[in-house]
């Protein structure tokens, strides 16, 4: 297979920034992971962030073995927890670069507490949720983003519940950043992963990600090729706006910056507060 | 500002004063009686020390939180009570198995779930030892006064520092607001413990290595060592193994670095346990009523004497058994259904009766009740 050519690969070489001595890794064939975390390497390889000042915690769950692959300050927390972690990294340690990696069941079922609070609050870190519409690891059950419809193992006559929308959630829920890219365009989605990391404050990107060996084969949805092909024609990218052109672009899913705020990062706000403490009594 | 500090305070506010004493600078923590005045305390005055005080949103994210900030280097706290003590559970044990330094506080109320917010017990007794699953090490403190509530929370911090283990302070209702004038001694800078941290040749070090004090030194994110730090049980650079013999290493280390350092970690009061024929074991706000009792009891010619542990877990096993050397009985008296008399009951099997004196309703045990009940215990 040819590498697309505008990876400039000469430059960028994801084994610099990879712990090798930890591989092989554990990911199924044709699981979408692999290249979330590739376009997070390149972005912090393309914004100079040095590994030594990178921090990334991670939940449990598929995504939550990405960090051990990561040759940084990896923190692999416990289940749903990875972003009150990270909270008290990042404010404890504001010198480092924070990154979360979660994923729907983390995020968004054990975890949803700790993000629409992450939202709020603005402190300064990325969060990466990999969605892959699955519990990947415990063997394929239904995750709160899994579709309507499709066959998991707790759900044998297809899923009857309605989704989270993770972006709209995060939003409602103040984030000053969200952002949502599929993996099969690795460049797009590590373009945005670099203004997520750029941006200050809490910044919540979904990849859509692929569970080609569970969910895939359960629901017959093809090979890893098959499953990023449609994940990708599902999408609406921002640059057709709001437009749903039916027939022609009939596509639900909206991908690149869904929303951006101006909200002062959660220490900055502080630091009035503090003053007044200090001088007042 | 003088070194030493005479104030009328409560347990809980003793408590927040002595975390930053000690030099805790991150607490992150959720509402909840008996405790919230440790958090009031912090909010305070934790960015007067340019600590960071953080109320987040639920109890587990509080003991995430500090868990994350203990990470950065931060010295780091926590306080909660009955309900949300359980909460805590799932990450203290993650604290344990990565050996994260954090200090947790309890302040014990009554009765099992919801029970009685604004009544005290020592229902926990178990739960601090045992609350979080799978074997693993941990310390618990028990201070019986404000003035103790000021110290011990100092030597949390010193011995979770030291042995790279989560702490817990464990007193009840009664202590957390009870008011008494105490002399805030502010400790040495050299008396405090910082942490071992990681320094020198980045490929040589061993994030979990075996050490001769079995305490590994711990690496501080930005100077280089890039460690991964994991709960799934791990070999000695840190990454996750299944492997029999490292696994089993791996725990029992972290159960023998604190065996191995018992008695730095060990603390307990005696009184008139020499001649003692029945001694009176408690801790807590329950030993100062037992100390009246002996008093009581001594006047009257019964020779009673109390052995009161300052240290819960690891159980200060050898001293009690001299306090209990000569001592035909044994009288156990707490605020429960009988949680620790189970361990002085193992600790003291075949040396004589053990006999209890338990109170599950929400009320102090008087000193009354504890000499009632060595009269009727003595033979």
């Amino acid at each position: 297979m040819n590498i697309a050519p505008h990876i400039s690969a000469e430059q960028f070489d994801i084994r610099d920034f990879m712990r090798l001595e930890a591989f092989p890794h554990f990911l199924c064939p044709g699981c979408g992971h692999g290249m979330a975390l590739r376009a997070l390497m390149w972005a912090l390889y393309e914004n100079n962030i040095s590994m030594d000042d990178l921090a990334v915690v991670t939940g449990i769950g598929c995504s939550g073995r990405l960090g051990a692959y990561i040759d940084a300050n990896t923190f692999h927390v416990t289940h749903g927890r990875p972003l009150a972690f990270a909270t008290g990294l990042a404010l404890a340690r504001p010198d480092l670069h924070v990154v979360v990696i979660t994923s729907d069941g983390d995020c968004l079922a054990i975890g949803g507490n700790h993000l629409i609070h992450s939202c709020r609050r603005n402190v300064n870190m990325t969060c990466l949720m990999l969605n892959n519409e699955v519990y990947g690891m415990t063997g394929g059950q239904v995750s709160p983003t899994t579709s309507a419809t499709r066959y998991t193992t707790t759900t044998p006559g297809g899923n009857h519940e309605p989704v989270f929308d993770a972006c709209k959630l995060a939003e409602a829920a103040g984030a000053s950043f969200v952002g949502r890219e599929v993996t099969m365009q690795v460049p797009t989605l590590k373009d945005l992963v670099s203004e997520a990391l750029l941006h200050d404050g809490f910044s919540f990107v979904e990849i859509i990600s692929d569970c080609t060996e569970i969910f895939g084969r359960k629901n017959q949805l093809g090979d890893s090729a098959e499953m990023i092909l449609s994940q990708k024609a599902a999408t609406r990218p921002d640059s057709y706006g709001s437009k749903v052109d039916t027939p022609f672009r009939p596509n639900p899913l909206p991908t690149g910056v869904l929303a951006r705020a101006n909200r002062p990062e959660y220490r900055a706000n502080l630091v009035p507060a503090k003053q007044k403490e200090l001088g007042g009594g | 500002m003088s070194q030493v500090q005479r104030q009328n305070i409560q347990g809980n506010q003793a408590c927040a004063l002595g975390a930053i004493a000690a030099g805790c600078r991150f607490y992150a923590g959720y509402p909840i009686t008996p405790s919230s005045e440790v958090a009031e305390v912090m909010a305070r005055e934790l960015p007067k020390v340019d600590g960071m005080f953080i109320q987040m949103e639920d109890e587990i994210a509080s003991m995430g939180a500090v868990i994350g900030a203990s990470f950065g280097g931060a010295k780091a706290m926590t306080a909660t009570s009955g309900p949300g003590f359980s909460l805590k559970q799932e990450n203290l044990g993650y604290a344990a198995m990565t050996e994260t330094p954090c200090v947790v506080i309890n302040v014990m109320r009554g009765g099992p779930s919801t029970g009685m917010p604004t009544r005290p017990g020592q229902g926990d007794v178990m739960q601090a030892r045992w609350g979080t699953h799978g074997d693993h090490p941990i310390i618990v403190l028990a201070p019986a006064s404000v003035s103790e509530v000021y110290s011990e929370t100092i030597r949390a911090f010193n011995l979770s520092e030291r042995f790279r283990v989560p702490v817990i302070v464990l007193f009840d209702e009664t202590i957390g607001h009870l008011l008494e004038t105490v002399e805030l001694l502010a400790p040495a800078p050299e008396s405090l413990d910082e942490r071992k941290w990681a320094n020198g040749d980045d490929n040589a070090y061993l994030p979990y290595g075996e050490t001769e004090d079995l305490v590994p030194a711990m690496a501080r994110p930005g100077d280089g060592f890039r460690a991964h730090t994991t709960g799934l049980t791990h070999d000695e650079r840190g990454f996750p193994t299944q492997d029999p013999a490292i696994a089993s290493r791996a725990v029992a280390r972290l159960l023998e670095k604190i065996e191995l350092h018992s008695d730095q970690i060990a603390s307990y009061q005696t009184l008139h346990c020499d001649d003692a024929d029945i001694v009176i074991v408690a801790f807590g706000i329950v030993a100062r009523a037992a100390q009246r009792a002996v008093k009581t009891l001594r006047a009257e010619g019964i020779r009673a004497g109390l052995f009161r542990p300052r240290t819960l877990w690891p159980f200060p096993e050898q001293a009690l058994l001299e306090a209990a050397n000569g001592a035909k009985s044994l009288l156990v008296v707490e605020m429960n259904a009988g949680q620790l008399a189970l361990e002085i009951e193992r600790l003291c099997a075949g040396r004589g009766a053990v006999h209890r004196l338990n109170r599950i309703d929400g009320e102090v045990i008087a000193p009354a009740e504890i000499a009632d009940a060595v009269r009727q215990a003595a033979p």
